[in-house]
């Protein structure tokens, strides 16, 4: 196949991932243009493969076939099977790919040009012939001048550092929402310093790589990003998870963009900067959506506490489920709040089928979704979504909020921080500016919960002491299918 | 007697015996509710309780006898029996002198008392040894509003105020076009927005009347206009803050009042319906509904006064009595209206007290522990262990938390708009500009040196990261995951890298770039189907 037309392939799917990435704004359109990244990913490897570029030997191609087809099968096994709770450890699991491979490739693209310039300091015949014999990479690598070849250095030693950096982090990431690491914040002595310290290393090391001290230096640098990686993660505690998971979202498209650059290849860079861009804006709506700085979350901990908490006057009542189901039958209007606590419970189902028989009476029933509530973003809707809940009964915050005041019965599922009063009322708590759901404001809120324990913030919350509030104790799966045959 | 070798009131029970406690019938004349429902002595005997009752004592609120044996409560024949069999009394009003007589040294009475009014009686309670829990000296708290009586008598009241009203009124309340003719809705005036006077608006709004409401502390118009009524505002500086008297009003001012006064003759002629709920804790209630008012109302309206037990808002109010003024103004000045709805009024009650004892038996084991430590417990008690505990001290927690003052937003001229408007865009064509050329600047400097071939590609990725921006941020919030999920798909197009390198001679790059293709491989379809099944999901109903 001509360059050119491996040329028009590229141009083609970096049209159609754009494509897919835009119709995502809604959910019929998300459907169609999913097929656009289908296509244009199918459009840019076979291009690749067939391209004049590629020169394959018998076992290369039966490596090619093995791996795609080991690769597929494991990928659509895997697709098939996770569970809609488990989709933040599974976008975690799957950043890691990106990451190691990027760290692959970039050792790959250091060796080939040690090879290279072995065979050119040679000069021999026989190696003058096996430079003209290079194809693909290595054949770009042989005609790149000294300062391109510098600057592919530094581009190399980017994408290693990045993709190292993603690699261990997500599979931080992946363990601490798999249950798998302990989902507390844990530094090692030293702290942020040592992160430091080993970023101050990788930059010494990109000196001396650029100097040409060789793939030690390349080495040792992936080892330091590799410690930043789980340093960095380990530190995190489990409710930031949405903006960890959609931070390293942004990493590894960003190492696929520098990747691009030490290969020449636009669709990589194009690629890279569609994915990169988009985890840094979730990255954002997530911070923005907890009043806290990117840098903060990072770093881990919340805001220092400018003075003594707000007392908290009143007690917390609890109800049973006649109770709440009769104001339930009394309601005319309804809204739920789901949390993480649903997904851990696995109530989605429960919650599911409250709706329908509530729906059924005719009673309106909406849910108001916190961009941070649960362990990814939009990770309810998802739940919700897999529940059979209609998904435009399913409004964000914004849409949501000035509805309160006119609700009868607002219900808590499995939610704290995201519908915390004092984040309004009291100027001194650390979450003092967070936009939270104004549940309180419904005439009637129950709130399911476990026992009574702060979130995950550790603030106490005022609204289960608030005239208006039932706490609604036990499993919320439990306390749901015990509600379910009152509703009638 | 047994009960005198019991500690004194301390811990009643405390010797494997379990507490009796005994709700007699109510003396006073006309009085139909009772402090124990057959519901309430379930209650209480989870807690660990026995209970009595005199014969007959529900009878007038509509509990047999037979009622409460079946709750297993023992009916005991006569007052002076329960008194010596019971080791707690329960009853409704402030107790006569015969009843304080049969009182014993560590009984516990438990009723309204009105203590500030009946200092003798405390003094007499006092000299039996019996501690004297006063239902009406609950402190206004929320962890205590399970047990306030009054708050549950003067909701009864507010709605039986309604309901009289409309019995002694000749028309509709709710304004009706009907073939034979308009009919205009009731207008009611609701004066004070306590419980009551709540319970009266709720109450009215929902028979279909114009209702309006006034009280004198203006933190309440929010609860006014929930409730559906409009709050009758009142043009006036440095109002008082309510919460300061703990949930209460207190004296106005004489320039407030005449005001006030003044705004209510403005009303009076419209209104059909007159009630006042305006007390003020320990005074008589003030006169806010002058005879001159009456004379200006139509002939046929009623006027409902709560007031008339503590002489009344309105001038013409005669306590336990209906009387019609001379222009044909029914006034209704009834101090009974809980009694009038004995059923329920004992239902509330008997919860209140039921509530009361469970936090006077923290433990649920049939053990009254008196803690003067409690906030609730110490402000209700008036009497124990032989003191006079009455008054108590202030609460440690104020009742509603103090009204911030409000900055008012101030109104904007349309210059002032302006100039803002201008000033927000001229700082953000600042930002712009400086982001501008820092990035230019930038850009420069890396053209400086960098060759022609790594600057095309600079342009694509710059170009690129604008792309992705303006896409994303339009993308749903709801499909935030399948967003990531196809991010996660479409950045394995890394596997482009491996594919170029899989020909290379090394075998150590064809085994690393082999290892590349797996991985990426696994992420392109499993990417891709995970976003597929999600999106199959999302129904619309």
């Amino acid at each position: 196949m001509a360059i050119g037309i491996v040329g028009a392939a590229y141009i083609s799917a970096a049209i159609l991932f754009i494509l897919a990435l835009g119709g995502l704004s809604g959910q019929e359109s998300a459907k169609r243009a999913v097929w656009y990244g289908i296509v244009g990913m199918a459009l840019a490897v076979f291009a690749t493969i067939f391209g004049s570029e590629v020169v394959l030997s018998a076992s290369g191609w039966t490596i090619l076939v093995l791996m795609l087809l080991v690769g597929s099968v494991a990928g659509w096994y895997v697709a098939g099977r996770v569970k809609m709770t488990e989709m933040p450890q599974l976008v975690a699991a799957l950043h890691s790919f990106v990451g190691l491979a990027a760290v692959f490739i970039g050792f790959n693209a250091e060796l080939e040009l040690n090879r290279i310039h072995a065979l050119m300091a040679a000069g021999t015949p026989e190696a003058a012939e096996a430079l003209n014999a290079l194809a693909g990479f290595a054949k770009v690598l042989a005609h790149k001048t000294a300062v391109e070849v510098s600057i592919l250095k530094v581009e190399v030693f980017l994408g290693v550092f990045i993709g190292a950096v993603t690699f261990t982090g997500s599979v931080i990431a992946f363990g601490k929402l798999a249950g798998k690491v302990d989902g507390k914040a844990k530094k090692l002595p030293g702290g942020h310093y040592l992160n430091a310290a080993a970023a101050i290393g990788s930059a010494v090391l990109l000196v001396m790589y650029f100097n040409g001290a060789g793939l030690w230096s390349l080495g040792l640098m992936t080892l330091l990003a590799f410690f930043i990686g789980y340093h960095l993660i380990m530190g995190i505690g489990g409710a930031d998870m949405p903006v960890v998971v959609s931070m390293l979202n942004s990493y590894s498209g960003w190492a696929a963009a520098a990747i691009g650059f030490t290969l020449s290849n636009d669709l990589l860079i194009v690629t890279g900067a569609l994915v990169g861009s988009s985890g840094a804006i979730l990255s954002y709506i997530m911070c923005r959506a907890m009043n806290r700085s990117f840098i903060s979350v990072i770093l881990g901990g919340f805001g220092s506490v400018a003075g003594p908490a707000m007392e908290i006057a009143g007690e917390m009542v609890a109800i049973d489920a006649e109770g709440v189901a009769a104001a339930l039958n009394d309601a005319d209007s309804v809204i739920i709040i789901p949390g993480y606590g649903m997904a851990v419970a696995q109530a989605q189902q429960s919650v599911s089928e409250l709706t329908r028989k509530l729906r059924a009476k005719g009673k309106t029933v909406r849910f108001a979704i916190h961009p941070v509530a649960g362990r990814l973003p939009g990770h309810m809707n998802v739940l919700l979504a897999e529940a059979k809940v209609p998904y435009d009964i399913v409004l964000e915050m914004d849409e949501i909020n000035e509805d309160f005041p006119t609700t009868d019965v607002a219900i808590v599922i499995g939610s704290n921080d995201i519908v915390n009063p004092a984040a309004q009322e009291d100027p001194n708590s650390p979450i003092a500016g967070m936009p939270v759901l104004e549940c309180w404001k419904a005439k009637q809120v129950f709130v399911s919960k476990r026992g009574q324990g702060t979130g995950y913030s550790g603030i106490e919350n005022p609204l289960f002491y608030k005239e208006n509030t039932r706490m609604f104790y036990g499993d919320a799966k439990k306390s749901l299918d015990q509600l379910l045959p009152m509703i009638d | 007697m047994r009960r005198q070798c019991i500690h004194v009131g301390e811990k009643l029970g405390t010797r494997g015996i379990k507490v009796k406690i005994g709700a007699p019938k109510e003396v006073i004349e006309g009085e139909a509710r009772v402090a124990m429902t057959p519901d309430s002595a379930a209650q209480l005997q989870k807690l660990g309780h026995e209970c009595l009752i005199e014969a007959g004592a529900g009878a007038a609120a509509g509990f047999s006898d037979a009622a409460y044996e079946a709750a297993g409560v023992k009916v005991v024949k006569t007052a002076a029996a329960l008194a010596k069999a019971a080791e707690v009394i329960v009853k409704v009003r402030p107790p006569i002198d015969a009843e304080v007589k049969r009182l014993q040294k560590g009984q516990t009475l438990i009723s309204f008392f009105y203590p500030a009014q009946n200092k003798e009686l405390l003094e007499a309670a006092n000299a039996q040894g019996a501690t004297v829990v006063a239902m009406d000296m609950v402190p206004r708290i929320s962890r205590a509003q399970k047990m306030d009586a009054l708050s549950s008598m003067a909701n009864i009241a507010g709605y039986r105020s309604v309901i009289e009203a409309a019995n002694n009124f000749g028309r509709f309340f709710t304004g009706q076009v009907t073939a034979a003719g308009k009919v205009p809705p009731a207008k009611i005036l609701i004066v004070g927005a306590g419980v009551a006077g709540l319970a009266a608006i709720g109450t009215s709004v929902s028979l279909g009347a114009v209702v309006h409401a006034f009280d004198v502390r203006p933190e309440v118009a929010e609860q006014i206009e929930s409730m559906g009524a409009s709050f009758v505002f009142l043009e006036f500086e440095a109002t008082q803050d309510g919460a300061a008297t703990g949930g209460y009003a207190a004296p106005s001012s004489p320039e407030f009042r005449e005001k006030q006064l003044a705004k209510f003759r403005e009303l009076a002629p419209e209104m059909d319906i007159v009630i006042t709920t305006a007390l003020i804790p320990g005074r008589p209630a003030p006169k806010l509904w002058t005879e001159d008012m009456v004379a200006m109302m139509k002939p046929g309206s009623v006027i409902v006064d709560l007031a008339a037990e503590r002489g009344g808002n309105c001038d013409l109010t005669v306590a336990d009595e209906k009387i019609v003024s001379a222009n044909g103004v029914t006034v209704i000045g009834y101090t009974d209206f809980p009694s009038r709805m004995a059923t329920q009024a004992s239902t509330l009650y008997s919860n209140n007290i039921r509530h009361m004892l469970s936090d006077l038996t923290p433990k649920k084991d049939g053990v009254i522990n008196h803690n003067m430590e409690d906030d609730v417990i110490r402000g209700a008690t008036v009497t124990h262990d032989g003191a006079v505990t009455f008054p108590p001290p202030p609460p440690k927690i104020a009742a509603i938390a103090a009204a911030k003052p409000k900055e008012k937003a101030k109104e904007l001229t349309v210059a002032e708009k302006r100039a803002n408007e201008v000033a927000l865009f001229k700082k953000q064509t600042r930002n712009q500009v400086g982001l501008l050329a820092v990035g230019t600047g930038l850009m420069l400097l890396i053209g400086a040196f960098a060759p022609a071939s790594f600057m095309s590609h600079l342009i694509v990725f710059a170009l690129s990261v604008f792309v992705g921006f303006s896409v994303i941020w339009n993308v749903s919030h709801a499909l935030h995951t399948p967003l990531m999920a196809v991010t996660n798909a479409i950045s394995s197009i890394i596997i482009l890298g491996a594919l170029l390198q899989l020909g290379s001679g090394s075998w150590l790059v064809v085994v690393l770039a082999a290892i590349s293709i797996l991985i990426a491989s696994i992420n392109i379809f499993g990417g891709f189907l995970v976003t597929r099944r999600m999106l199959a999901m999302f129904q619309k109903s």
